[in-house]
C-alpha cells in the first residue's frame, strides 16, 4: 500500500493476505481518478442527473417552533434511492467502471446502500449481489423488493444475529474467492484502509454543499450540525464540511437501542473501548477478552458494533461529540417530524432529530443547527407502525 | 520444548512431508477436543495448528465458523485456551502454531499473550487478519518472547511482496493454495504447484501448503510440488462435526483418516 490509511493510531488494513492485493489495487485507482478532469465530471454530470444533487438545505420551521431553536435539514432524503448512500455508490461505481470490474458486491443493513449499489449495478450494466443478515432481510423487505427489481441478487446471511456485521463478515469472505472481476462497493466510512478515505471523499459533496448553502441562506454558519453515526458515512460526509470551523459543534448521534446502561445498544462511540473488526482499528463494542458483542437497534442501519476510524480520532481529539438516542426517543422523533413537516425521515437519521429534541430548552433560542437528514422514512413505516399504533 | 527446525529436519532424514491438522481449541468441548488432538498425535501429526474461536472470523469457511461458535458455546476462550495447551503438551511434546484473529492478542495484551502462551508451549501465532505490513505490532513482543513467526502467503501474492514475507518469517511460510476462505474443496487450483515452486526458490524457510486440502490425494500432490508439510483443517473439523453425538466414532474417524495421510505423505 502507498498510505497507512491511519486517522491517528485507528484505521489500517487489518485483512487476511489474499486482500492486500485488491486493496493495492484499489487504493492506487482512487489516487489516479480521484481527481482526473473525466472522473470528475461524469461523476458531477451523473450526480445531478441522475442523483438529483444538490439537496436542499430547508429551515423546518415548525419542527424549529416545537425544540425552540432553528433546525435546518439537509435534504439527503431526497435524492434518488432515499438516502445519501447513492453518493458513495455512484462514485464507487464509477470507479469500479474506470478499473474495468464487471460486478459489484455489496453488504447493506437498512437495504439503502444495498439499493443504492443496486441501482447503480442497473445503471452501469454490472452483475450485483447484495450480502444481507436475515434480520434484516425481515424488517427492511421493501428495500430488499427493490434490490431485487433492479437485477441484483440479495443473498441472505444467516450467520451471527443476520445484520450489518454478518453480511460484511460474508461480502468479505466472498470477496476473498471473486478478488479477480469483482469490486465491493462498501457502504460506510469503515473497514479497511482505502475505505474510510473514499467513502468520505463521495459523501463531502454534502458537507460542501451544507456549508455553502448555510452562507447563502443564513448569511453564517450554524452554531453546531448534527448527523447519525452507525458506520459513520453520512456524519463524516457532512463534518467533513465544517471540521475546520472550530466555532461549529460537531455532534454525532449513536443508536443507544433499548438503553446503552443495559447493553442492549449499538452506540459504539460512547460505550465501545479500542479493538480490531472487518480491517480497521476503531472503538469497538465487545467483551473482556475481545468477542465481538451483539448489538441492538431499532434501525437497521446503525446496529454495527464498530465505527469509522476518523470518528473515533474525532471524538478522542474532542473535535466532534458522540452521544447517544434510545429507540423510543427515535421513534417519537420519527412522528415530530412527519406531523409538524410532513417529511417522513429515516430511523437512522431519527436518531440525530430524537438527539436535538433533547436539547429542547438547553439551547438558545436564536441557536441554528443543521441536521443531515440523512435518508428518507418509507422503509420504516411498517416497524413504526408495530410501534406506534396509529389510533383508530 | 521441540522447535519447527527440529521436526523438517528429522522429516527431511526421512524423505517425509509434516503432517498438519488444525483444530479450534474446546470444539465441541474442552474434554472432547483434548481427546481429538491427542488422537492426531497418535496418528501421526507432527505439528499441530490451533485455533481460538472468535466471534468474526472473516478467512474462514463455514465449517470452521461452525467449530468457533461450538467451542465458543461450550466456554472456550483465551485463558482456557492457555490450560488446554498445557495439557496438550503434558502429553507430548508437539509444535504448535496457533492461528487466530488479531483482537483477541490485542485486547489481552501482544506482550502478554506471546509471553504466555509461550510459556504453555505455543512456537507460533499466525494472525489471520494481519498482514507484514502491520505486522510491526507483534513481531516484536512475538521474537522477544521467543517465537517463531508464520505468516501466509497466497496465490495473487506478488513476487516482491512474497520475497518480503519469506524475510520476515522464521517458522515456515503459510501457503494458501486457493483464492477464497478456509474449507475443503474437491480439486486444488492448478496455481498450487507453481505457487510452492515460486517460494521455494526464493526462499529456504519451510513451505507449508493449507485451505482447501482434504484428502491424502491432494496431499501427495503439494507433496510432489515439493512442501515441507501439508495443513488440514476444514476436512477434520468436519469429521468433528458429523459425529457430534458419538464421541468414539469421531476419534476413530479422525485417526484413520490422518494415518490415511500420514501414510501418503
Amino acid at each position: 500500500m502507498k498510505y497507512k490509511g491511519r486517522f491517528g493510531d485507528y484505521g489500517g488494513f487489518y485483512v487476511p493476505e489474499v486482500l492486500i492485493p485488491v486493496l493495492e489495487e484499489l487504493e492506487e485507482a482512487f489516487y489516479r481518478f480521484y481527481e482526473d478532469a473525466q472522473f470528475v465530471a461524469e461523476l458531477a454530470q451523473l450526480s445531478r442527473d441522475y442523483s438529483g444533487r444538490p439537496s436542499p438545505l430547508y429551515h423546518a420551521k415548525r419542527f424549529s417552533e416545537h425544540v425552540g431553536f432553528e433546525v435546518y435539514l439537509k435534504r439527503e432524503d431526497l435524492l434518488h434511492g432515499g438516502a445519501h448512500k447513492v453518493n458513495n455508490s455512484l462514485g464507487q461505481g464509477l470507479l469500479a467502471k474506470y478499473m474495468h470490474k464487471t460486478k459489484l458486491i455489496a453488504e447493506t443493513g437498512a437495504g439503502q446502500h444495498g439499493l443504492a449499489t443496486a441501482m447503480i449495478g442497473a445503471l452501469f450494466g454490472m452483475e450485483t449481489k447484495i450480502f444481507m443478515g436475515v434480520t434484516d432481510i425481515e424488517r427492511q423487505s421493501v428495500n430488499v423488493h427493490k434490490m431485487r427489481l433492479c437485477g441484483a441478487q440479495v443473498v441472505p446471511i444467516e450467520g451471527g444475529t443476520g445484520t450489518l456485521k454478518d453480511a460484511i463478515n460474508d461480502a468479505l469472505r466472498y470477496w476473498t474467492a471473486h478478488v479477480t472481476d469483482t469490486f465491493y462497493l462498501f457502504g460506510s466510512a469503515c473497514g479497511p484502509h482505502p475505505y474510510p478515505t473514499i467513502v468520505k471523499h463521495f459523501q463531502s459533496c454534502i458537507g460542501k454543499e451544507a456549508r455553502q448553502q448555510c452562507i447563502e441562506q443564513i448569511g453564517r454558519l450554524p452554531e453546531m450540525v448534527v448527523a447519525c453515526v452507525g458506520g459513520g458515512s453520512n456524519a463524516i460526509g457532512i463534518f467533513s464540511g465544517f471540521v475546520e470551523d472550530k466555532d461549529v459543534r460537531l455532534v454525532g448521534v449513536e443508536a443507544g437501542g433499548v438503553g446503552v446502561g443495559r447493553g442492549l445498544h449499538a452506540a459504539t462511540l460512547v460505550a465501545g473501548r479500542v479493538g480490531i473488526l472487518h480491517g480497521a482499528k476503531a472503538y469497538l463494542l465487545q467483551d473482556e477478552q475481545g468477542q465481538v458483542c451483539e448489538t441492538e437497534s431499532v434501525s437497521a442501519g446503525l446496529d454495527y458494533p464498530s465505527v469509522g476510524p476518523e470518528h473515533c480520532l474525532l471524538k478522542d481529539t474532542g473535535r466532534a461529540e458522540y452521544v447517544a438516542a434510545e429507540d423510543d426517543d427515535v421513534l417519537d422523533a420519527f412522528g415530530l417530524l412527519t406531523r409538524t413537516e410532513g417529511i417522513l425521515p429515516a430511523l437512522e437519521s431519527s436518531h440525530a432529530l430524537a438527539w436535538l429534541v433533547s436539547q429542547k430548552g438547553k439551547l438558545d433560542p436564536g441557536t441554528v443547527a443543521v441536521v443531515n437528514l440523512s435518508g428518507r422514512g418509507d422503509k420504516d413505516v411498517s416497524i413504526v407502525e408495530e410501534r406506534r399504533p396509529l389510533a383508530e | 520444548m521441540k522447535a519447527y527446525k527440529q521436526v523438517f529436519s528429522e522429516l527431511k532424514e526421512q524423505n517425509k512431508t509434516a503432517l498438519i491438522p488444525f483444530f479450534v481449541i474446546g470444539d465441541p468441548d474442552f474434554d472432547t477436543s483434548l481427546a481429538v488432538v491427542k488422537a492426531a498425535i497418535d496418528a501421526g501429526a507432527d505439528i499441530l495448528e490451533l485455533g481460538i474461536p472468535f466471534s468474526d472470523p472473516i478467512a474462514d469457511g463455514p465449517t470452521i465458523q461452525k467449530a468457533d461458535i461450538r467451542a465458543m458455546t461450550s466456554g472456550m476462550n483465551v485463558n482456557k485456551a492457555l490450560e488446554f495447551i498445557r495439557r496438550v503438551k503434558d502429553y507430548r511434546d508437539i509444535p504448535i502454531g496457533l492461528l487466530m484473529y488479531y483482537n483477541l492478542v490485542y485486547q489481552y495484551g501482544a506482550e502478554k499473550f506471546f509471553g504466555d502462551f509461550h510459556e504453555a508451549g505455543v512456537n507460533s501465532v499466525l494472525v489471520a487478519d494481519l498482514s507484514i505490513d502491520d505486522a510491526g505490532e507483534i513481531t516484536g513482543p512475538a521474537r522477544s518472547a521467543g517465537l517463531d513467526t508464520v505468516f501466509m502467503v497466497t496465490p495473487n501474492t506478488g513476487p516482491e511482496r512474497m520475497k518480503r514475507i519469506a524475510a520476515k518469517t522464521t517458522g515456515f511460510v503459510y501457503t494458501v493454495s486457493v483464492l477464497g476462505v478456509t474449507g475443503s474443496r474437491e480439486r486444488l487450483s492448478d496455481t498450487v504447484e507453481d505457487l510452492v515452486g515460486r517460494l521455494k526458490s526464493l526462499t529456504d524457510v519451510p513451505v507449508c501448503v493449507g485451505f482447501g486440502i482434504s484428502g491424502s490425494e491432494q496431499a501427495a500432490t503439494v507433496t510432489r510440488a515439493g512442501a515441507d508439510g501439508v495443513i488440514i483443517g476444514s476436512r477434520i473439523v468436519g469429521l468433528i462435526e458429523s459425529n457430534l453425538g458419538d464421541g468414539e466414532g469421531m476419534l476413530a474417524q479422525i485417526s484413520t483418516f490422518l494415518a490415511e495421510v500420514r501414510a501418503a505423505i
